[in-house]
């Protein structure tokens, strides 16, 4: 649920109290005003008649209401000593209506001029209660209604005006991603939560950014001053090895930690290679003919694939030509074809397929599928290939990653494949 | 069929190598012996790592340079200034400055001097800006001192055979140029990688050649995971091959487990 509807559903039910609490006082409240003016209205009734009876003794007699609104009739006098004035309501017959009614009764009693007490009863018609309920109640409704459709709308424009930081950095920390090379910038606002909010965020951010920038460099300087002592250990090894004093045991066992080293060099060029791939020192962009590059390459591992006995097909149905860098683009299908040689069996192949809009290299194996979750993950082994830095497919991720491509692994008929998708 | 199939073998391949390394720099060559038994080529090594820069002038001189060598920024225009080389192997980062200001100071100084850059740094930018300020080549370390021999030679002859790119070691003369091997003054027909291997060879002649260093130099630094390297050993074969049957006084002996050597006795 959206912060705006949020508030809303709270304040919906808060407001549904408020003016239903407000709607029974002011039920009760408006009742007894009405109450108290007919009442003062009875009142003043009360004396007109008692005055006019005096001047006109024939409204004694008068003992029905009919046209008028009051009835005498006679009563006992010591009755009449006990009685004072009674304010009630009652029910009369409504000719228009032709129903009872609720009036409101003052019932009274008074001494005419003939010495004899009469009961005085004056009836003004009262609001319908039922009536003011059910008016009151739509009234409420309606109120309520208006209430909410306007705390909707002022939400909307105003709380959407308001919170616009907030939706702003929000949408900023979504696109945000770590070594992407951009700065994480926000913009001043009115609002002192919004401010802090965002000098939070940025400063947090900032030192990740700074963490995760001197990993980087640590990865690249730490690459490099490796360089120097393993040029050191390979050039002096070379030396030792012509000399001619050596045995062949002896020249085998400098060899072999040669070897290890140029492994160790390869791992360090390789990881140097990853780490300059995500810090996107690759600017320059060239268009690049696919068909070519492939049949380069193939040409390329022609005597690798000759010594692993491995057919190197290209089938190309379509030309393809993007814009990248040509060192990566190289990278990225030397790696797929190397791989695919390398995985593979005597009298195996490898099929590099070109369409318009991907690549996809099939080679045959005697493997099995190989984890799609993890295969593209470093130092991930899947073969127990001596010369092997698990991070070949690394980087065919990274790249494909760097320019936004799709790689895709999938095992079919004892064959796997990795396609590339451009765009 | 739209489908296009092909087979590669590799005998029939006649393309460009693939390599991140310059590839108009890659022209393999060597000195004739002539060169440098008559005027021995002076080198300068700038470079401060100081095992680094030993095992340098020792690979060196065993090639009879001349070798001097500079272990700082200071020592090294120095020498830069007083005296002339015939090439000089310039580190970048250095003691007290940047390689990249002697290369300057020798640019200001009109001095014509071979700089193969040698530096920690295999980026775009160092070899752009190394290039750019007239380096003649450059090598990322860590390098085989083979390939360091190969490229010493290669910028040396490139300025100092008056564009004569002529090769003689006995019997056999290759004309680097136009790629052509002649023994006893009779052509012989290479494949691009059969060359590459033998003008490597007599740049590196009774040395003992790293495979790895051979497979980096000849199939560039796609091959680097291949297992082994052991498929090299089909093209060295049939060079030995041409060699014997056309009568080299040459012979690609194999190390076994290590790698090659060229005899010429």
């Amino acid at each position: 649920m959206k912060l705006l509807n949020y508030t809303l559903s709270y304040l919906s039910i808060a407001l549904l109290a408020v003016v239903g609490v407000w709607a029974v006082i002011f039920y009760f409240n408006m009742l007894d005003e009405i109450y108290d003016s007919i009442d003062d209205g009875l009142e003043n009734s009360k004396i007109l008649i008692i005055r006019k009876v005096e001047s006109d003794t024939t409204l004694i007699h008068k003992t029905e209401f009919l046209e008028s609104n009051y009835a005498i009739h006679e009563i006992i006098d010591n009755h009449a000593l006990h009685t004072r004035d009674i304010y009630m309501d009652s029910t009369l017959y409504m000719q228009n209506e032709k129903d009872y009614e609720p009036v409101r009764m003052l019932k009274t009693v008074f001494r005419a001029s003939n010495g004899k007490y009469y009961e005085l009863q004056i009836v003004s018609s009262m609001v319908e209660e039922d009536d003011l309920i059910e008016d009151l109640f739509y009234a409420i409704v309606w109120l309520y209604i208006v209430l909410l459709a306007s705390v909707l709308i002022i939400n909307n424009v105003l709380l959407r005006k308001i919170w616009k930081p907030f939706y702003t950095i929000l949408d900023k920390l979504k696109n945000f991603r770590l070594g992407s090379n951009e700065s994480f910038s926000t913009a001043k606002t009115n609002v002192s939560e919004f401010n802090i909010l965002n000098e939070t965020v940025s400063s947090l951010l900032q030192r990740n950014i700074a963490i995760f920038n001197s990993q980087k460099q640590f990865i690249e300087n730490a690459s490099h001053e490796l360089q120097t002592p393993l040029a050191i250990s390979i050039n002096k090894l070379e030396l030792l090895t012509e000399k001619n004093s050596l045995s062949d045991d002896q020249l085998q066992e400098i060899s072999t930690v040669i070897e290890s080293l140029e492994r160790l060099t390869r791992l360090n060029k390789t990881l140097l290679l990853l780490s300059r791939i995500e810090n996107r020192q690759f600017p320059q962009e060239m268009s690049v003919n696919f068909n070519d590059l492939a049949l380069r390459l193939a040409s390329a591992f022609g005597d690798l694939s000759e010594f692993k006995s491995v057919k190197i097909f290209i089938d190309q149905p379509a030309t393809c030509i993007y814009t990248l860098n040509a060192e990566l683009a190289e990278i990225l299908l030397s790696n797929l074809i190397k791989n695919a040689i390398l995985h593979n069996y005597p009298d195996g192949s490898v099929t590099v397929t070109i369409n318009t809009t991907g690549i996809s290299v099939t080679n045959t194996s005697h493997t099995g599928a190989l984890d799609p979750s993890h295969i593209f993950d470093r130092f991930y082994k899947n073969s127990s290939a001596k010369n092997s830095t698990g991070l070949g497919l690394a980087i065919v991720k990274s790249i494909a990653d760097y320019y936004g491509y799709i790689i895709h692994y999938s095992y079919t008929h004892q064959q796997h494949t990795f396609s590339i998708q451009f765009n | 069929m739209s489908a296009l199939f092909i087979f590669f073998f590799w005998n029939e391949i006649k393309t460009i190598p693939i390599s991140f390394r310059f590839s108009s720099l890659l022209l393999n060559t060597t000195n004739s012996e002539r060169i440098y038994t008559a005027h021995p080529m002076k080198i300068l090594v700038i470079e401060d790592e100081d095992e680094l820069r030993n095992v340098i002038v020792s690979s060196l001189e065993k090639e009879n340079f001349l070798v001097e060598s500079a272990a700082n920024y200071t020592a090294a225009l120095d020498k830069v200034t007083s005296y002339q080389y015939d090439c000089i192997l310039l580190d970048i980062m250095l003691p007290g400055g940047s390689g990249l200001s002697v290369l300057d100071a020798l640019k200001k100084m009109k001095k014509q001097e071979n700089v193969i850059i040698i530096s920690a740094k295999n980026s775009v930018d160092d070899k752009v800006n190394g290039l750019n300020l007239g380096a003649d080549d450059y090598l990322a370390k860590p390098f085989h001192l083979s390939e360091l021999t190969a490229r010493v030679k290669s910028v040396i002859r490139r300025k100092s055979m008056d564009g004569q790119n002529i090769v003689e070691l006995n019997n056999v003369k290759i004309n680097v140029d136009d790629r052509l091997l002649y023994i006893n003054h009779e052509p012989v027909p290479l494949n691009r990688k059969e060359f590459d291997i033998l003008t490597y060879f007599i740049a590196n002649k009774n040395r003992l050649i790293n495979k790895a260093a051979l497979a980096e130099h000849i199939w560039g630094d796609h091959i680097d995971q291949a297992d082994d390297f052991e498929f090299i050993y089909s093209q060295i074969k049939n060079l030995r091959k041409k060699l014997k049957d056309t009568g080299a006084q040459l012979e690609i002996q194999a190390v076994y487990g290590v790698g090659y050597k060229l005899i010429a006795n």
